[in-house]
């Protein structure tokens, strides 16, 4: 604090500044959580309006979805089902071979090496998801065909390839970061006791990082389920309740793009499912980030 | 400090000189096939990398010259470009930028040099965290709800740029917090004890001191902008449109968009122009992220 000065005059025109200013800065800070009101308003005002015509119960339990169809369904399980089966394909994927990375960025790699791995991870993370999709469509699909015939063009398997690869910086960056927190004296009391260096890993620093990494698990799983172009663009988009994945499939939000692309009229429940779909999309990848963040703060308690 | 030097890393020899027990050599052989292991899961997102950009360079590289950049969409694929959706993609990009840059550095400024620990200030900061793991389709619900709906902006570039700002917000707001939380106390006490007042020490101090930080998170948000689909399919950005937009209310489209026009298409050609339209969005998110290093090294030099 600055202590109080004779010229009072002067302060008193600087604090009155001071005081608009920080009051815009905090206007600032406060806009981002008007941003989660907006989102869960809009969401829940026009969900509410679906459910005056759905039952909370068909949507659930219904194994069909055909908004757009003479015959109306409204049952959210196949996509859903869409979306978890991209979601655990990407994340078989993923999180071993992000976890693997992290421990060799963390454990094993020179300084060097470092240096060169970790922008080339940032590249990857970086890359739009429409060219994943391009990818997936054109290089990914005809391998899969050539090998297994049957497989559908459009078909979960090539979506969740595409999407483990894109989370798989995301596992190992924070997988990383949780790794490298674990203190060096544990690391050189295993050594000390004759342990090799996977021995280390393995049963020292990997437990020691546990809650880290399972974090990172669960907000690369969330980040998979709420991917959206290239799992439009390669898995199709058909409701589909299978667990095939040479089948075409359609996710939660690949039915949201195909809904606004088309010409539902604004009000009509066809355009109202978008919102019970965002909703859904919504409450599951904010109910696993809240987990994860959850488990990160009981891990930050461990070592400070 | 005797034993200082003690083993840090895998002992090969076992400090026992020779004479390995067959229990131990198998410990150290597969101590060395992990090491293998994780090395090569570092690099499956390497050559995954490497193969995704070989796949586009080789289909659309041939396609990509003056012409392409110069000439709108056309039914034709010989002769379609790139200009309306570059040009779109770069009025985006700028109004974002102009958006999202200050209020989100003002919030960040708030949250780590204003904000007092109490309960308002814990939840702005949870409430950023969980923002920042919100789908980009969510932002497109809340975008034509809210801008294009509500506020009857209308399909226009400023809808996309206001909701491409709203998605980017939180991760400036974090990457600019981190960079002002770097600037050492002494400095701001220093600044205090000669009379200053909280925001002149702020702006003059605090920020040019944290702005290299801060124009790095700027910049990689924006090419995350940039590279953004889904939620410009949502407020209504269209795949096939034959002018450069001249302001605020007009109707656009961005590269990312036009890409994924190309790709829904079936016939061959168009996936071609797909990937060329992709060389030239990978080009430009290159040159911002050759910017953002060319100014934090600006910044940097500067500051010594």
């Amino acid at each position: 604090m600055v202590p109080s000065a004779p010229d009072l005059s002067f302060r008193s025109g600087r604090n009155r500044n001071e005081r608009i200013i920080g009051a815009i800065l905090f206007l600032c800070a406060a806009l981002s959580t008007l941003v989660t009101v907006g989102i869960v308003g809009v969401l829940l005002t026009q969900s509410f309006a679906f459910f005056r015509q759905v039952s909370v119960v068909e949507f659930l339990t219904s194994t069909q979805w055909t908004p757009l169809f003479q015959d109306k369904n409204f049952g959210i399980l196949p996509l859903a089902a869409g979306s978890f089966l991209i979601a655990g394909g990407a994340a078989i994927i993923a999180l071993p071979t992000g976890l693997l990375a992290a421990v060799y960025l963390s454990e094993y790699a020179a300084h060097r090496t470092r240096r060169i791995l970790k922008p080339l991870l940032e590249i990857l993370a970086g890359i739009p998801t429409v060219v994943y999709g391009y990818f997936a469509l054109t290089f990914i699909t005809p391998i899969l065909r050539s090998i297994w015939p049957e497989t559908d063009v459009f078909n979960a398997a090539s979506g969740a390839i595409v999407v483990g690869v894109m989370i798989i910086p995301t596992v190992a960056s924070l997988s990383e970061d949780a790794l490298s927190a674990v203190p060096d004296t544990l690391r050189q009391g295993a050594y000390g006791l004759g342990a090799t260096k996977l021995e280390v890993s393995t049963r020292v620093v990997i437990p020691g990082a546990l809650s880290g990494i399972l974090a990172s698990f669960i907000l690369a799983i969330s980040r998979a389920i709420g991917e959206t172009m290239a799992v439009t663009i390669a898995a199709g988009n058909l409701p589909n309740l299978t667990l095939n994945p040479m089948e075409s499939i359609q996710t939660m939000t690949a039915y949201i793009v195909q809904a606004s692309l088309g010409d539902t009229p604004q009000g009509s429940l066809a355009h109202q499912t978008l919102y019970a779909v965002g909703l859904t999309l919504f409450l599951i990848t904010l109910s696993m980030n809240v987990v994860s963040q959850w488990i990160l703060g009981r891990f930050r308690e461990e070592y400070e | 400090m005797p034993g200082a030097e003690g083993p840090v890393g895998p002992r090969t020899d076992g400090g026992l000189g020779g004479g390995q027990r067959p229990r131990d050599r198998r410990r150290h052989i597969l101590g060395d096939v992990f090491a293998v292991v994780c090395g090569a899961a570092t690099l499956v997102g390497v050559v995954a990398l490497a193969i995704l950009l070989f796949d586009v360079v080789r289909d659309g590289v041939g396609q990509v010259d003056l012409a392409f950049l110069t000439s709108f969409a056309s039914r034709f694929p010989e002769r379609a470009g790139v200009k309306a959706a570059l040009a779109g993609s770069v009025w985006i990009l700028g109004l974002t930028a102009l958006i999202a840059f200050p209020i989100s550095v003002s919030a960040a400024i708030y949250l780590e040099e204003y904000a007092a620990q109490n309960w308002i200030t814990r939840l702005i900061q949870l409430n950023i965290a969980n923002l920042a793991g919100v789908p980009s389709i969510v932002y497109g619900i809340l975008g034509l709800t809210v801008f294009v709906r509500a506020l009857g902006l209308e399909r226009s570039i400023i809808s996309g740029a206001l909701t491409l700002s709203l998605l980017i917000l939180p991760v400036i707001i974090i990457a600019a917090q981190e960079a002002i939380r770097a600037v050492p106390d002494s400095i701001r006490q220093a600044s205090y004890g000669l009379g200053a007042t909280r925001w002149q020490t702020v702006s003059r101090q605090v920020l040019p001191m944290a702005m290299p930080g801060i124009l790095t998170g700027t910049i990689l948000a924006l090419s995350r902008a940039v590279g953004e689909t889904a939620p410009l399919i949502m407020v209504g950005a269209v795949g096939f449109i034959a002018f450069t937009p001249s302001g605020l209310g007009d109707q656009f489209t961005v590269l990312p968009l036009q890409i994924f026009n190309w790709i829904s298409r079936p016939q061959d050609e168009f996936h071609v122009l797909a990937a060329a339209g992709i060389l030239v969005l990978l080009a430009l998110l290159l040159s911002m992220n050759a910017a953002a290093i060319l100014l934090r090294n600006h910044y940097q030099k500067n500051r010594n």
